[in-house]
């Protein structure tokens, strides 16, 4: 039995869970974390027909992890049910079909970034959405990104090469980087350089979540088993893998290990030399290695950790290094989720269900105003931004600003606005 | 005192005695069933859950084997949904002795036992925890069986068929007039009144307790009861029933029946079917031949012990009397003690009950000089359209009605309608009939939870005092917690500790207005005689850690 089978075991039945997810606390059509977790799994086998489709109202936020007192792998149960339901044809074609378009966000990209102008005007064209919406069952109203001109690969790539033998990382850009958001991983190298640290953006593919998260397995084990092949001789070098995206990095560090059984040496090599951004960034500050941010931020700003952040059980190394950025003031929020879950909130059957809970987030957002909220995972973003109007940045953008980075507009825009 | 009259009064409520309830009653008997407790209460609710082929015995005893092959046919055939079609393994571990597999496989060629060869990768595929060291597997026709539900649903086409089924009837003793015995004298435990009932013909079928009833008659019926324990793993380890292949000893199966995984069993001599304990030795034992087929079963969740108790037979006197060649005993104490009117039946298997009962009421029409066919092999009993039931059963019908809301126990499933169920048609009078019923508190929180959900609902249907219903509630509780004494340690202990806070600090069970037991209260087990012992897998765990 694998830790994540194993785990359930754990169960007290205390309901604590049930108590903090956030899904279950807006519809009846999710009976909640205990439920479809350690309780439906003592009725799950491995030949036993898969009956429960109300798993797939899980999100995936592992909220329910987060507070369980006996370490149930709750999320991963009940994304591992979802993947037995796919494997085993319980999920309709269409379904499938939609959420595979969903979930491969490097296919995708690949083919409209060249098309950028024309893709973004089609998909943001109200009768397409609503032609997508009935046939495919993507909700019309839900915030699809829009795909940058630019790829940040090529960006990198065509720069002059910075080299340093004192400190090198790899930087794992991940799909929305690479794709739709590359001045999130513009700021990232000009803070690791001005750091006088070497970056590396060696190939890679999707980290695979999205595909996780919905049940796709096989597609997924393609993916991690050639980002463990591209990614794992700098492990071993010792050279760490950072990323900004909290998703991926969960992925690389955890998910995709539990999820595919992945217990290899390989997986846990690289699982160990993986980092968010800020906890690495953290990691030198407490060694006194980290250049202080001079340029003041005058800015009372939300700042929400995504679900997929405090998956990490690192506490908030974003909030601690945005403290070091003189006169920045940043308010967090306690809500639980802002509901999009990657994937989940894209869905016409579950869009209702994300906004519904990230309600208590959005409000929060709207009460604290500001030009521009802080977010660290990308969907969450689009989704705060969908939500409630107000442009939302990666913490990042405002370190590399505060180190005198110009090149992020949204920053730039707000504090000249200040 | 009330007097009820009878043809056939059958004394006992386990397998055997509901299967002659309905074998009578199908025969067109005027029928009467007494039972101290609830149906299933001895050790028929207290068994192992395995549905024999007959692989078990085909070496040690191929006379039982054969016997336990042809009634594993026809139960699958009549009440597949009390079984579920697991399938077993018999399995060579490093352990065993390989010279066991050609006698084995003889056996089961003797006895008609369908056996086939498991390549050990394609056993490994079914059941990817078992030990990686087996050297053989065999593939035979066991399955697992819900003895509740069968013992129920025997008594309900007893019903169906005239007889009457009365729950919380002890016998006193026997009535009987000279030579004869005419009937038995009952206390009705719900009316707290005395009831005479007399019948042309006594069956006594109270298993372990045949010798006590016999001996109300003055008739010597010498049984040694021996105590046979088992440990719950709290989920399902295995989905194929897992025996050692090799002669029969203690702790060399697992059977996986609902939602749990059964090791068991011991065999140990005790002096009285109502009075002993569960050992510490008999936990750890347990525990260490289960490693030896699934490595590292002693460090998963065991969620209780439970224990039974086997009649075993020791003939006194020396006539033709008893059905010498059978693995049970039927006795007529005409011949045999110069007694008529009364007939014992015991031993045997859950597996073999019907056959028990058929050679019983074979006797019943000779004895009443009313030769009369029996059927129960070719009537199906109430529901079996069915088919067998499986392990996402449950699942798949809260998901259909989504009925996840109406959960009272939420480990084992139970809805409110369920218990509802229970109560107006089951008639279930206590909790713990509740649990026999739909399984109610046999989860991981061991009733933590559902227990005053059910207590509060008992309330409202049977419209209790509110003493009467604390009462039920402590009833309840002291029979489950006696179960996890023998295994308190890491994970249950951690669940234990929660439910005595539930209870005791948050409800103040112990202090609530009201009798301290009723007289439905469940007996069950006393204080184990010794400590220490089961304390090594508490050890190991931490240690783990
Ligand atoms: C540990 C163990 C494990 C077993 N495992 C298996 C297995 O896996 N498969 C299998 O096929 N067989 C198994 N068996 C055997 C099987 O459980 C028994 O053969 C079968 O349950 C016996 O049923 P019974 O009705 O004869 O006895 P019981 O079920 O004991 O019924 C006798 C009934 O008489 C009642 N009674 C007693 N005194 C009185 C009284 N004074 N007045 C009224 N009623 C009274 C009792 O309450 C009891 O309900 C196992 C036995 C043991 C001990
Ligand atoms: S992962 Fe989130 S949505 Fe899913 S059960 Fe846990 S808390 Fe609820
Ligand atoms: S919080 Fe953990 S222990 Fe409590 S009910 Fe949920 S899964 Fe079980």
């Amino acid at each position: 039995m694998n830790p994540v089978e194993l785990s359930l075991q754990n169960c007290i039945k205390c309901n604590i869970c049930v108590t903090a997810c956030p899904v279950a606390a807006v519809t009846d059509l999710f009976p909640g974390p205990k439920y479809e977790g350690p309780q439906a799994a003592r009725f799950r086998g491995s030949d036993q027909p898969m009956p429960d489709s109300s798993v797939d109202y899980c999100s995936g936020c592992r909220v329910c992890n987060m507070v369980c007192p006996t370490g149930v792998k709750i999320a991963e149960i009940n994304a591992k049910a979802r993947g037995g339901m796919v494997a085993a044809g319980a999920v309709s074609a269409r379904q499938r079909l939609r959420n595979n378009l969903l979930a491969r966000s490097a296919d995708l990209g690949r083919l409209a970034q060249p098309v950028a102008p024309i893709a973004n005007a089609i998909l943001n064209n109200r009768l397409v959405r609503i032609v997508t919406e009935s046939v495919l069952g993507i909700a019309r109203e839900a915030p699809l990104p829009s795909f940058s001109r630019l790829r940040f690969s090529k960006w990198f790539h065509g720069r002059p090469k910075t080299v340093s033998a004192k400190r090198q990382v790899v930087f794992f850009h991940g799909c929305s980087t690479e794709y739709y958001e590359p001045r999130v991983g513009q700021a990232a190298v000009a803070v690791l350089e001005a750091n006088g640290i070497e970056v590396i953006v060696p190939p890679q593919g999707c980290c695979g979540l999205p595909l996780l998260s919905n049940g796709e397995f096989d597609a997924a084990r393609d993916y991690h088993a050639s980002n463990i092949s591209s990614l794992l001789a700098y492990a071993k070098q010792g050279i760490p893998i950072i990323g900004t995206s909290t998703s991926c990095t969960l992925t690389l560090k955890e998910e995709a290990p539990e999820l595919l059984d992945y217990y290899g040496e390989d997986a846990q090599l690289l699982a160990a030399h993986t980092y968010d951004f800020h906890e690495y960034l953290l990691e030198l500050l407490e060694q006194g290695e980290l250049l202080m941010p001079r340029r003041p931020i005058p800015l009372t700003l939300a700042y929400h950790a995504p679900c997929q952040y405090r998956a990490h059980r690192i506490g908030r190394p974003s909030l601690e290094i945005m403290g070091l950025i003189p006169e920045l003031n940043i308010i967090e929020s306690q809500a639980a989720c802002c509901g999009i879950a990657g994937t989940y909130g894209y869905k016409r059957e579950k869009y209702q269900i994300g906004m519904d809970v990230g309600r208590p987030l959005f409000e929060f957002v709207n009460s604290v105003g500001g030009s521009v909220a802080v977010c660290d995972s990308e969907t969450c973003r689009w989704q705060i931004t969908h939500a409630t109007g107000i442009e939302t940045v990666h913490p990042v953008e405002l370190l590399a600003a505060a180190y005198g980075y110009t090149g992020c507009d949204r920053v730039e825009k707000a504090i000249a606005g200040s | 005192m009330r007097t009820i009259q009878t043809e056939v009064l059958i004394v006992g409520g386990g397998a055997t005695g509901t299967g002659v309830a309905r074998d009578c009653a199908m025969r067109g008997f005027k029928t009467v069933l007494v039972e101290s407790r609830d149906l299933a209460h001895g050790t028929t609710g207290r068994y192992h859950g395995l549905l024999h082929s007959g692989g078990r015995y085909v070496v040690k005893d191929p006379k039982a084997a054969a016997e336990c092959i042809e009634e594993n046919r026809i139960l699958r055939r009549i009440m597949p949904h009390c079984l579920e079609d697991t399938g077993g393994f018999f399995v060579v571990t490093p352990y065993d002795d390989p010279e066991f597999v050609p006698k084995f496989l003889e056996g089961c060629r003797h006895a008609e036992v369908p056996v086939e060869t498991v390549p050990i990768a394609e056993m490994l595929r079914q059941e990817p925890l078992l030990n990686k060291e087996i050297s053989h597997c065999f593939r035979v026709p066991d399955g697992s069986a819900d003895s509740f539900m069968a013992t129920e649903l025997n008594a309900e086409s007893s019903r169906q068929y005239g007889a009457s089924i009365l729950n919380y009837h002890h016998v006193m003793n026997l009535i009987r007039r000279g030579d004869q015995v005419v009937g038995a004298l009952c206390h009705d435990l719900v009316q707290d009144e005395q009831v005479a009932i007399y019948a042309d013909l006594t069956v006594n079928a109270a298993g372990a307790w045949a010798g006590k009833i016999a001996a109300t008659a003055d008739i010597l019926v010498k049984l040694l009861p021996g105590k046979g324990t088992m440990v719950a793993i709290s989920h399902r380890a295995v989905n194929t029933v897992i025996n050692r292949c090799k002669m029969p000893s203690d702790g060399d199966i697992i059977v996986p029946i609902h939602t749990v995984s059964v090791l068991g069993t011991t065999d140990v001599q005790v002096t009285d079917p109502d009075h002993f304990a569960i050992e510490p030795w008999e936990v750890q034992l347990m525990l260490d031949e289960a490693d030896k087929l699934i490595p590292g079963a002693s460090e998963m969740r065991i969620l209780r012990a439970w224990a039974g108790v086997r009649p075993l037979f020791q003939e006194t006197v020396t006539t033709d009397s008893r059905d010498v060649t059978r693995a049970y005993a039927l006795l007529d104490h005409a011949p045999r003690d110069g007694v008529d009117g009364v007939i014992t039946i015991t031993g045997g298997k859950w597996t073999t009950y019907r056959m028990m009962a058929e050679a019983t009421t074979d006797k019943v029409c000779q004895k009443l000089d009313s030769p009369r066919p029996c059927r129960t092999h070719l009537e199906s009993l109430p529901g079996a359209e069915r088919g067998y039931h499986h392990l996402g059963a449950r699942l798949k019908r809260l998901e259909e009605e989504r009925s996840y809301g109406q959960l009272v126990c939420e480990c084992e499933l139970v809805t409110i309608e369920d218990v509802h169920h229970s109560i107006s048609e089951g008639n279930a009078r206590t909790v713990d009939d509740i649990r026999r019923d739909v399984r109610l508190g046999m989860g991981p929180c061991q009733g933590g939870f559902c227990t005053y959900r059910a207590v509060g609902i008992l309330h409202e249907v049977k419209k209790l005092e509110n003493s009467a219903s604390n009462a039920a509630l402590r009833d309840f509780l002291r029979e489950r917690w006696k179960g996890l004494r023998p295994i308190l340690w890491g994970r249950q202990l951690k669940q234990a500790r929660l439910d005595e806070l539930i209870f005791l600090n948050l409800l103040n069970v112990e202090q609530l207005p009201g009798p301290p037991a009723t007289r439905l209260q469940p007996t069950m087990y006393d204080e184990p005689s010794t400590t220490g012992g089961s304390a090594a897998p508490s050890e190991r765990e931490e240690a783990g850690k």
